[in-house]
């Protein structure tokens, strides 16, 4: 009962939480309402992919790589399949390439429907949840007819893609774009006018272009906050040097500019759409020869996932199998900012500038931070420290 | 408590369970786990929910808290993270309680079974009543899933489910073979 004000308590929230869906553990210091400290634990969803992709072969490791996450899974293997034929040296025709960035696109227009739906949810607003997602089924049935599945599509193989574009899904697509463009242009009247929902978003958790500049974001929520940086038109992967992207900008950095930003990046996916559809170069749907062994060497893969830069290096020694797979994903990178936005709010803010950065755990769990308790916070380990821990932990976890 | 369990249980009792079963079988409550999917499993259990699929209309609803739930529905294989909080949960809910185990991964461990972070699958920590195949499995299937488990728990109204979803929708009845996903749904709305 009426505590002081100046008390403090921690709020710990997940793994098993109702706003999120994936596990994460959050804790929150809070003195009455106001967040004053918070900590992120992750890596309930880390299974070792990376490690996993060295016992398998080129090929297999694509069907695993396409396992990191269930959203944005062409994105990840497209950074895979591009960074591998790099390193093989085959050239793959047009067409697929082509292929490739409409499924990109179509994911991205998926992965953003399913994002304003969440996020409107965690805002209390499930009428906008339930009509975004019954609109993207719309998008899920386009790549239903184009890959036979709705959620890992399959599309990429080494070289080239699975399948081609039929008249038929050409059809499919141009009408469902239609239909989804015109519920766009809606929602970001929602977005921008309901005055409930405004007040859920304008000036929360607001990032200036420095402090987005200095914590690294990438994706929408950078291009919320002005951070022109998008791998699309920095480095064209895939067909995107033919038919490029525009950039979608805004400057205020709240979570409104970065609802707007997605919805603007809806509208301009649609448009690219359409241009792919309309100019798809002839020709064939893989390469002539991919080869099993690839030889020595090393690369680096960067594309624009739906949630910003994914990064990927890979290295080969020769054999046929990788010799090590480094995956950087989004949402490791803008992770950050949700603990620096988050302080000084209101606990109720704090689900809503945890969903404006998109945020995927199963994409995040990568990589683990090792932090010794009483220890110089994050001193760096050595391998041979890592090594022991691990052993340690599974020795202690077993008995 | 003794004396009662040699005799056969009083009628206020048996009423009562089958009150308790009448109730569960006709609103089961959900709960949804995660332990380490890659998330195609969970937007499919979300798409299930939303109104194309809208399992709600039979009942069932998806909520919060392990301690309000009948059936927990996992996703993805069990990594050793997560497996401690998987029992955790499955120990709150309330008895009976019910596993639905959804997707390849959280059958054996699927794409992952090998991974060093890996246990296997569900059925390695928590007993499993349903398994729901799929990479991931569609909606349709899920609803399947659960389907299965209430006609399990009321095997005298199997007949009465079956025709239930059927005309609700949610599955498509066998003389009209497999439902061909988008043709008119495009244009419908
Ligand atoms: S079964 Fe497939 S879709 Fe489901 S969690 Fe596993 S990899 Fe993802």
């Amino acid at each position: 009962m009426n505590a002081p004000a100046t008390e403090r308590f921690v709020v710990p929230i997940g793994p098993q939480h109702p706003a999120l869906k994936e596990p994460g553990h959050f804790e929150f210091t809070v003195e009455g309402e106001t967040v004053v400290d918070a900590t992120v634990r992750l890596g309930y969803a880390h299974r070792g992919i990376e490690k996993g992709a060295e016992g398998r072969n080129w090929t297999q490791t694509l069907y695993l790589i396409e396992r990191i996450c269930g959203i944005c899974s062409h994105i990840h293997s497209t950074a895979y399949a591009v960074g591998v034929e790099q390193l093989a040296e085959v050239e793959v025709p047009a067409r697929a390439q082509a292929i490739r960035e409409i499924i990109c696109e179509l994911e991205r227009v998926h992965s953003h429907l399913l994002w304003l739906g969440v996020a409107a949810h965690d805002a209390g607003f499930d009428t906008l949840f339930m009509y975004t997602w019954r609109d993207r089924e719309t998008v899920m049935d386009i790549l239903e007819t184009m890959s036979g599945n709705r959620v890992h599509y399959s599309a990429n193989v080494l070289g080239g893609v699975k399948f081609d574009l039929t008249d038929e899904s050409a059809v499919a697509i141009l009408k469902g774009v239609e239909f989804l463009e015109e519920r766009t242009h809606h929602y970001r009247k929602v977005v921008s006018e309901d005055a409930f929902f405004l007040q859920r978003t304008r000036g929360v958790g607001t990032m200036t272009h420095a402090e987005a500049l200095a914590l690294g974001v990438v994706g929408p929520t950078a291009r919320a906050s002005g951070v022109a940086r998008d791998v699309r038109l920095d480095a064209p992967y895939v067909a995107y040097a033919d038919f490029p992207a525009r950039i979608q900008l805004l400057t205020a950095g709240d979570l409104e500019a970065r609802f707007l930003a997605r919805l603007d990046e809806l509208l301009d996916s649609f448009r690219l759409i359409r241009v792919l559809v309309a100019g798809l170069p002839a020709g064939e749907l893989t390469a002539k020869r991919m080869p099993r062994k690839l030889k020595p060497g090393e690369v680096i893969s960067r594309v624009e996932a739906p949630r910003g830069e994914l990064f990927y290096y890979i290295r080969s020694t020769g054999g046929e199998q990788p010799d090590r797979v480094k995956v950087r994903t989004p949402t490791l990178c803008n992770m950050g900012s949700v603990i620096t936005q988050t302080i000084g709010h209101n606990l109720a803010d704090v689900p809503m500038i945890l969903v404006g950065i998109d945020p995927c755990f199963s994409c995040n769990d990568r990589a683990v931070t090792v932090r010794r308790a009483g220890d110089d916070n994050g001193r760096a380990w050595a391998w041979a420290d890592l090594r022991r821990y691990g052993i340690d932990y599974y020795r202690r976890i077993r008995n | 408590m003794d004396t009662i369990t040699t005799q056969s249980p009083p009628r206020w009792r048996t009423m009562l369970d089958r009150l308790r079963n009448w109730s569960l079988a006709n609103s089961p409550w959900l709960v949804h786990y995660n332990s380490g999917s890659c998330n195609g499993c969970d937007i499919e259990i979300l798409a299930t929910l939303t109104p194309r699929y809208d399992l709600e209309r039979l009942g069932v609803k998806l909520q919060g808290s392990p301690r309000h739930a009948d059936v927990l529905v996992c996703t993805g294989p069990v990594t050793r993270q997560s497996a401690d909080r998987l029992r955790r949960i499955y120990d709150q809910m309330p008895e009976p309680k019910f596993v639905v185990a959804v997707g390849a991964c959280s059958i054996s461990g699927g794409a992952f079974r090998g991974c060093y972070n890996i246990l296997g699958g569900v059925d390695e920590v928590i007993p499993v009543d349903v398994y729901v195949p799929g990479c991931a499995p569609r909606p349709e299937a899920i609803i399947h899933g659960v389907a299965v488990l209430l006609k399990k728990l009321q095997p005298d109204r199997a007949e009465e489910i079956d025709r239930l979803l059927v005309e609700a929708g949610a599955v498509v009845g066998e003389e009209e073979g497999i439902d061909e996903p988008n043709a008119e749904l495009l244009g419908a709305r």
